[in-house]
């Protein structure tokens, strides 16, 4: 049997034939990475690889004095006898597959990736190949997300209940991505002002940076001291929930978007208010969707429900296993949803 | 059944008790009376027979999904239930216009529901299925609910009448009392809720139970002088309200079931109570005392109870109060005149309905060293009520206290894991606890409650990293984490393979600091039997 062209070792996913790695979780001498997220981008490498429009990010992230190469969406990049490009994967701004490609085999490592709606990144884009690796985040028949647009709906109307109830909104989320994707989609009709957590202020200016176009938005330190937020949304990391940080607000009105949110047990036990079903990784139908879309007849599967689609997808036809890999922390219920 | 899963998910979306209360009398303000008396009869916690089983229903998923059985089976693991499993594997149907989203609940109810029970498997299936399709995800998610019989709406009993004296314009207590007893789920019965009071208010149905605050400790600076209270021993049987009418004698549990049929000898003597009396009271399995409740429930199973057990298990009715007499509500005279008047009215009684003897104490402390002889007594501390307290509805604070005796502890070790329901689905939250006997573990309980959700969600953590063996949603974890369980009572049982049942086992805390060779053993347990 040949070697795999990506394979897990101690370090990461790792390609022998163009000696680099994607999204090592120690430091590496080549890195090539598919976001910015924290399980998928560590510091330490040599030498990083990533999509233009989150270099800034990624920057953030890996420090002033990270090498780092940009490479445009589709632009090939030589490793030795390897080929290899980044691809829209639609899960954060500048997020990436990374197609490999060596003696005319294609393999695609697609990181984390959404299909739905997200008008603050380039949306995932089909890549055929033989082998496609995919998360499984969500991977069973339970989780399809509705649209994007409905649940921000349902967000300014909480929002605008709440400001007439004299009460603070305060919706928690992801800091890197999901922040800004709400901020984005919540539209012209927002009832009041957006305040930002110290932790989302400042991914959201590299956001801005970036080109993304977002609506105005204040850190809550900087907020005029009459300011009594009961008509404003705040936007705070998971983290910040019961932490001494929310005493400043009234009565506050507390939601949490994630994907885990569809289940109920999930939204109560989070003792929220609210729960809001909104994810940046791909549902049941879009997996199956992209798995489809790839051609791949082998299928391998990192972090998530792993051995349910893996067993799915063999029943199928299709040649998938699973693939070790420490991103998430195998916890059915991370922060990143 | 719109309506209702609007109701539903805003009960669901909603903390505040006023919101809930408010969402539920707008409901109730607009529903028809046939909706509206199915709606009560659910959000009051009332179910229907289970008229499909979780395998079934699991079969046609399958099918209705064109997904593989055990996909849906992995599925239904993770999400902790099948109703909502069902509602978020199908998808709607949004080419066809939905023909079903104005049939109000009854017609579900009535129409498609309880029909299901005449009908064959295929048939069924069928019915289940288009009724799957027509329906939108939280209409689903209700629909199957009622099938399972399992619907559990997270209100309680109190909000809801709140919620229908708001809607009626009628005073809590009079709905509270409306809602007791057995009733018909009909558009008759939801009229009746809305009705002006009137003389002819059912009289088969008891009072609202009124119910006590537990309390650690009294002492003069929290309950005043000790002579303006009334002590009774708290005692652990079945707490019921005796109704007697011209007609007929009816025992209520506070479950609210009609129990005649369980207690024939305390019925029996009932026909020597004077025409419209009501007692409040203490059922307990009695022979020249009192017996551990386990003697007691024997009496519960049974739907006829035969000469034998009636010989092996006798039974009385202690009673404390009287809430009727001569037709007469008596409920808001002071409980000492109440106590008088039933002192007297079973003065004439020799019967195996008798008085719940009142202590006595100068002080405080010196009833504390009563209290101390709770357990070798048979009962769990004591009752303390204000001389002057009415007999009021639910459970407030200040009338009525209850003191119980601090419970029995055992430190056992964790063995088994199951997955709960509702709020803590895909959580591992049952728990099975074994205690030890030479070189092996003996099962002796499960519980269920004690764990902060924060201890919950760090055990469930360990429970997946360290299981050993798996036995479907069951999973048998390392034995190593320790935990002091507390209990009411300890009865030898064949059920268990120690040989013993805990009475209401808890989980008092986790003990860290202790391995598996600290957890108690089998003879330790045994020797609290006594």
């Amino acid at each position: 049997m040949t070697v795999p062209l990506i394979q897990p070792t101690a370090q990461g996913l790792y390609c022998a034939a163009g000696d680099f790695y994607i999204d090592p979780w120690r430091a590496v001498s080549r890195a090539v990475i598919t976001h910015a997220h924290a399980d998928h981008a560590r510091s330490g490498s040599h030498h990083y690889w990533a999509a233009q429009p989150g270099i800034g990010l990624l920057r953030h992230r890996l420090g002033k004095r990270a090498r780092i190469s940009a490479l445009a969406y589709g632009e090939p990049q030589a490793f030795g006898p390897v080929t290899v490009s980044l691809h829209p994967a639609g899960h954060v701004l500048g997020s990436a597959q990374i197609r490999v490609e060596h003696q005319g085999e294609v393999w695609v490592a697609s990181g984390d990736y959404k299909r739905d709606t997200d008008l603050t990144c380039a949306p995932f884009e089909p890549v055929r190949c033989d082998t496609f690796i995919t998360e499984a985040t969500f991977a069973l028949p339970v989780y399809r997300w509705p649209p994007v647009a409905t649940v921000a709906r349902a967000i300014n109307q909480w929002w605008q209940t709440n400001a007439e109830a004299g009460r603070t909104t305060v919706l928690f989320c992801y800091a890197l991505g999901k922040a800004q994707r709400l901020m984005a989609a919540l539209g012209k009709d927002r009832p009041g002002p957006i305040y930002l957590h110290g932790a989302v202020a400042p991914l959201t200016q590299l956001y801005r940076d970036a080109g993304i176009h977002l609506p105005p938005a204040q850190r809550v330190s900087e907020a005029p001291s009459n300011e009594d937020f009961s008509r404003s949304l705040i936007i705070a990391p998971p983290s910040a929930a019961g932490s001494t940080w929310m005493r400043r607000f009234r009565k506050p009105a507390t939601g949490f978007a994630s994907g885990w949110m569809q289940i109920r047990g999930n939204r109560r036990r989070r003792g929220h208010d609210r729960g809001f079903v909104v994810s940046d990784h791909v549902d049941w139908p879009g997996l199956l969707q992209s798995i489809h879309d790839s051609g791949a007849s082998q299928v391998l599967t990192t972090h998530g429900r792993a051995d349910e689609l893996v067993r799915y997808l063999n029943e199928q036809g299709l040649s998938a296993r699973p693939l070790a890999t420490l991103y998430g922390d195998g916890d059915d219920h991370s922060e990143d949803g | 059944m719109q309506a209702f899963a609007k109701l539903f998910q805003r009960l669901d979306e909603q903390r505040g008790t006023k919101a809930k209360v408010t969402a539920m009398a707008d409901y109730f303000a607009s529903a028809s009376a046939a909706d509206g008396a199915w709606a009560v009869y659910f959000l009051s916690g009332r179910r229907l027979k289970r008229l499909i089983g979780p395998v079934q229903l699991r079969q046609w998923l399958a099918q209705a999904s064109g997904l593989p059985l055990w996909l849906i089976e992995q599925t239904h693991e993770h999400v902790g239930d099948l109703a909502e499993t069902i509602a978020l594997v199908l998808t709607e149907q949004p080419t066809q216009a939905n023909p079903t989203a104005a049939i109000g609940l009854a017609e579900w109810v009535e129409a498609n529901i309880l029909p299901l029970r005449l009908l064959e498997d295929d048939q069924r299936r069928e019915r289940v299925m288009q009724a799957w399709q027509t329906l939108s995800s939280e209409e689903r998610f209700l629909y199957t609910k009622l099938l399972t019989g399992a619907l559990r709406i997270g209100v309680s009993q109190t909000l809801v009448e709140r919620a229908l004296a708001k809607a009626s314009h009628q005073p809590q207590p009079v709905i509270a009392h409306r809602l007791m007893g057995h009733w018909n789920p009909d558009a008759d019965f939801y009229q009746g809720l809305f009705a002006e009071r009137s003389g002819q208010e059912d009289a088969s149905r008891p009072f609202p139970f009124f119910l006590a605050h537990p309390l650690e400790t009294p002492t003069h600076q929290t309950l005043g002088p000790i002579e303006d209270w009334q002590i009774e021993w708290k005692w652990d049987g079945i707490r019921a309200q005796l109704v007697r009418r011209a007609d007929a004698i009816y025992l209520w549990s506070r479950g609210e079931a009609l129990i005649n049929q369980q207690f024939p000898e305390i019925i029996e003597a009932a026909h020597a109570l004077p025409i419209n009396t009501i007692i409040d009271g203490e059922i307990l399995a009695w022979d020249e005392g009192v017996l551990p409740f386990a003697q007691l429930q024997r009496r519960l199973g049974r739907k006829r109870i035969d000469a034998k057990l009636l010989s092996e298990v006798p039974t009385r009715l202690l009673t404390y109060d009287l809430l009727e007499q001569d037709a007469i509500d008596i409920r808001t005279q002071p409980l000492t005149q109440r106590r008088t008047r039933l002192n007297q009215l079973l003065d004439t009684l020799n019967t195996p309905i008798m008085i719940s003897p009142q202590v006595f104490a100068d002080s405080w402390s010196e009833l504390a060293k009563q209290h101390a002889e709770s357990r070798s007594r048979g009962v769990e501390g004591f009752m303390l009520k204000a001389k002057a307290s009415h007999y009021g509805t639910g459970r407030p604070r200040g009338p009525w206290w209850k003191w119980k005796i601090s419970p029995l502890t055992l430190d056992a070790i964790l063995v088994y894991a199951q997955p709960g329901h509702g709020r803590r689905a895909n959580l591992y939250t049952d728990y099975s606890f074994a205690i030890r006997d030479g070189e092996t573990l003996v099962p002796i309980a499960k519980a269920y409650s004690g764990l902060t959700d924060a201890e919950i969600r760090r055990l469930d953590r360990w429970i997946r990293r360290h299981t050993q063996e798996r036995f479907g949603p069951v999973r048998a974890v390392e034995p190593v984490q320790v935990f002091e369980l507390a209990f009411e009572g300890i009865t030898p049982s064949r059920r268990h393979k120690s040989g013993l049942a805990l009475r209401f086992p808890r989980i008092a805390r986790w003990r860290e600091d202790l391995g598996p060779n600290d957890a108690d053993t089998l003879a330790q347990a045994q020797a609290l039997l006594s």
